[in-house]
């Protein structure tokens, strides 16, 4: 997993609640067997005509976001399916952050799981965000893990609360599983136990 | 007397799998059962694959193959999509590499992962469960902790049989009372999310309580923790009682015997002590439950099927003023337009919210003696081949067809867009799977979620239709 440290970039804004999984990523979309090359159907009804042409009103078709590396939106992004393809179509498209009030909860734990950053920011901040966002590439953000804090074109720093093992992870880009193994001892102590007391659990 | 703080079901399940604790508070979480399906695998085994890692308990996994396949006779022949195709043979070549556990797909026990892990005893009281799919949550209704996960966690639990999870807030959904003629266990998990809303549930655990509640069959308490996740919760969940113990007993994976008697001693001792604490606490009158039909793009936006479709106009708040008219435009609604005018081109009964035998029953009863109305496609696609089998020694089938609706094989089907069974743009559907989102049914396909009666009765109407209207042929 890449580490995230520090992150200018442009921001898109998606002024809408309840951006779900199915609009990030279609399901028609999940039939790859790699991570990698999601990013072309990032939010493709969104994004594109049945023709395959695009849709020129969308935010990222538009010439100051096609690089976008942060999103902006508003409450519940990430919503429905538990699809690790919506944050691998995020990180693929380019976007390493995404900003909003709140986040579904699956989307909220994949996203830290590939390097991609979700700040909850209270709705106030995220409409001045979002205002800043509008400006295109006049207006770029900073998000600055090991300060926890997003910088505004302005220079108005804002803090943000995250969790710190996760922080710690992020900022390392470590991977779980190597982590855990590292309890193995309390994992095999656990199974003795249980094997004991629920033997059923047991093939 | 016990001096122990009183404890949520919950709490006690959490803390009976709690393996560890990082100096954080983060949990290592030992999870009981991993059921796998072809969607949200490939990348975790090609991860384990990458590292040099084993699966550290094939006997706690089970793999089967249910999103990507055709429910007709072609899915004998072989998935005529190249990309489908190559994710269940990826999934088959994962299973004997690995040595995980599967059930073929030509055998009678393939399903929908949610039917069948109940349905195979696979998915008992007081388990860790965990699926890469939000569904997950409908195995809460045995009385178990289970919810969906990503891919990442897919291959973290594979590799170490745990997950690191922080734990949730407990919240409570009472729906005491009786549930009035028509409605079902769908319209109380739809009443419910359009009272609290998508987000309703986030961050918490939900446990449904309440005498109706306890009054439904365990297909019901899995139809309402299945749609826990359209509520935003982590997961659903129904204390265990003696309906629970009773669906349990005899099924292939459950304990036999002498053990069969230990489960049930220790699960009796999971429900919620008296006075534990809820975060969080709501309360609806099962009485005033009407059958419900969602007229929008988020399962929140429901409403009783005698109502009309809303006028975005009359919203306060501008963020979500614009939403409902994006609704509106792509449902193709006109404001105050009655639900029940509105014409429908396809009905989909099926799905992990609606599959089970109890749901092609309740089906059933309305559709036999009457006639699918002209114009219409009503498809119904049984959960897994057992119910299947069990419809057809019921005689079920023959009323289907004698009533103009298509009985297909098992799977996911209609419920999203990744196999045949697909909207095509501007259909409307009535559907009794979980998720209305733009898209999900097809691009551009139009999609109004109701219970499987409620469902029988627009196939046989043509419209939205209120089924108190349609009750069964010879009944009062």
């Amino acid at each position: 997993m890449k580490p995230f440290t520090t992150l200018t970039g442009v921001a898109a804004p998606l002024p809408a609640a309840n951006i779900d999984t199915d609009k990030i990523i279609p399901a028609r979309f999940l039939k790859t067997i790699a991570r990698t090359g999601l990013g072309q159907h990032l939010f493709a009804n969104m994004r594109f005509n049945e023709d395959g042409s695009e849709k020129p009103d969308f935010v990222l078709n538009q010439p100051a976001y096609r690089n976008s590396e942060i999103l902006i939106a508003y409450e519940n992004f990430g919503c429905g399916s538990s699809r690790e393809h919506a944050p691998w179509a995020l990180l693929d498209f380019g976007i390493r952050c995404v900003i909003a009030p709140d986040f579904a909860d699956i989307f909220h734990n994949n996203s830290f799981k590939n390097g991609i950053l979700p700040i909850r920011l209270p709705r106030e901040i995220c409409e001045k965000l979002m205002d800043d966002a509008r400006l295109g590439g006049n207006a770029r953000l900073t998000v600055d893990l090991e300060r926890s804090v997003v910088v505004r074109p302005n220079g108005e720093e804002i803090p943000f609360e995250i969790d710190p093992f996760r922080r710690h992870c992020l900022l390392n880009g470590l991977d779980d599983i190597g982590q855990t193994l590292q309890h193995k001892p309390a994992i095999d102590s656990f199974e003795a136990r249980q094997r004991a007391a629920q033997p059923w659990l047991y093939a | 007397m016990s001096a122990e703080k009183p404890r949520t079901l919950f709490d006690k399940i959490w803390a009976h799998h709690v393996v560890d604790t990082l100096p954080d508070g983060t949990a290592l979480l030992y999870i009981d059962r991993h059921l796998v399906h072809e969607v949200t695998s490939p990348q975790a085994f090609e991860g384990l694959r990458v590292a040099g890692r084993p699966v550290h308990r094939p006997d706690a996994t089970m793999a089967v193959i249910d999103h990507n396949i055709a429910t007709d006779e072609t899915r004998r022949t072989g998935i005529l999509d190249p990309e489908s195709r190559l994710q269940v043979e990826t999934l088959e070549h994962n299973v004997v590499e690995f040595g995980v556990p599967f059930i073929p797909l030509l055998d009678a026990r393939q399903g929908i992962v949610h039917v069948i892990g109940p349905e195979q005893g696979l998915s008992l009281p007081g388990m860790t469960i965990v699926c890469g799919d939000s569904h997950t949550s409908t195995h809460g209704a045995m009385g178990a902790l289970a919810f969906g996960i990503g891919t990442s966690e897919v291959e973290h639990v594979l590799a170490t049989q745990t997950l690191l999870q922080k734990p949730a807030k407990n919240m409570r959904v009472t729906v005491d009372g009786q549930l009035p003629l028509g409605c079902t266990a769908k319209d109380i998990v739809l009443a419910i999310i359009g009272k609290i809303g998508t987000a309703g549930g986030t961050g918490h655990v939900i446990e449904f309580a309440g005498e109706a509640i306890r009054a439904l069959d365990m297909a019901g308490r899995m139809t309402v923790c299945n749609m826990s996740i359209e509520a935003g919760a982590r997961a659903g969940m129904v204390a265990p009682d003696q309906t629970t113990f009773d669906y349990v007993k005899g099924r292939p994976f459950a304990p036999k015997g002498e053990a069969f008697d230990r489960a049930v001693a220790w699960w009796s001792t999971l429900p919620s002590d008296p006075g534990a604490h809820f975060d969080k606490e709501v309360f609806l009158r099962a009485e005033d439950i009407v059958p419900m039909v969602t007229w929008g793009t988020s399962p929140e936006d429901v409403a009783p099927i005698t109502a009309s479709v809303p006028d975005p106009a009359a919203a306060v708040d501008e963020t979500r003023r614009a939403q409902l008219q994006r609704m509106v435009e792509y449902m193709g609604l006109t404001p105050g337009q009655k639900l029940t005018d509105l014409k429908v081109d396809v009905v989909f009964i099926g799905s992990c919210t609606n599959s089970r035998i109890e749901d092609m029953r309740a089906a059933a009863a309305i559709a036999k003696g009457r006639h699918v109305a002209e114009g219409v496609r009503a498809m119904v696609v049984p959960g897994s081949g057992l119910v299947k089998l069990q419809a057809e020694q019921e005689g079920l089938d023959r009323v289907f067809l004698d009533a103009g609706f298509e009985w297909r094989e098992a799977g996911c089907s209609m419920c999203l867009g990744m196999n045949p069974d697909k909207l095509t743009p501007g259909q409307r559907s009535a559907s009794t799977s979980n998720r209305n989102f733009e898209g999900r049914q097809g691009p551009g396909g139009r999609t109004h979620l109701l219970s499987p009666a409620m469902a029988a009765a627009a196939a046989l109407a043509g419209h939205l239709a209120d089924v108190r209207d349609w009750q069964p042929v010879g009944s009062a």
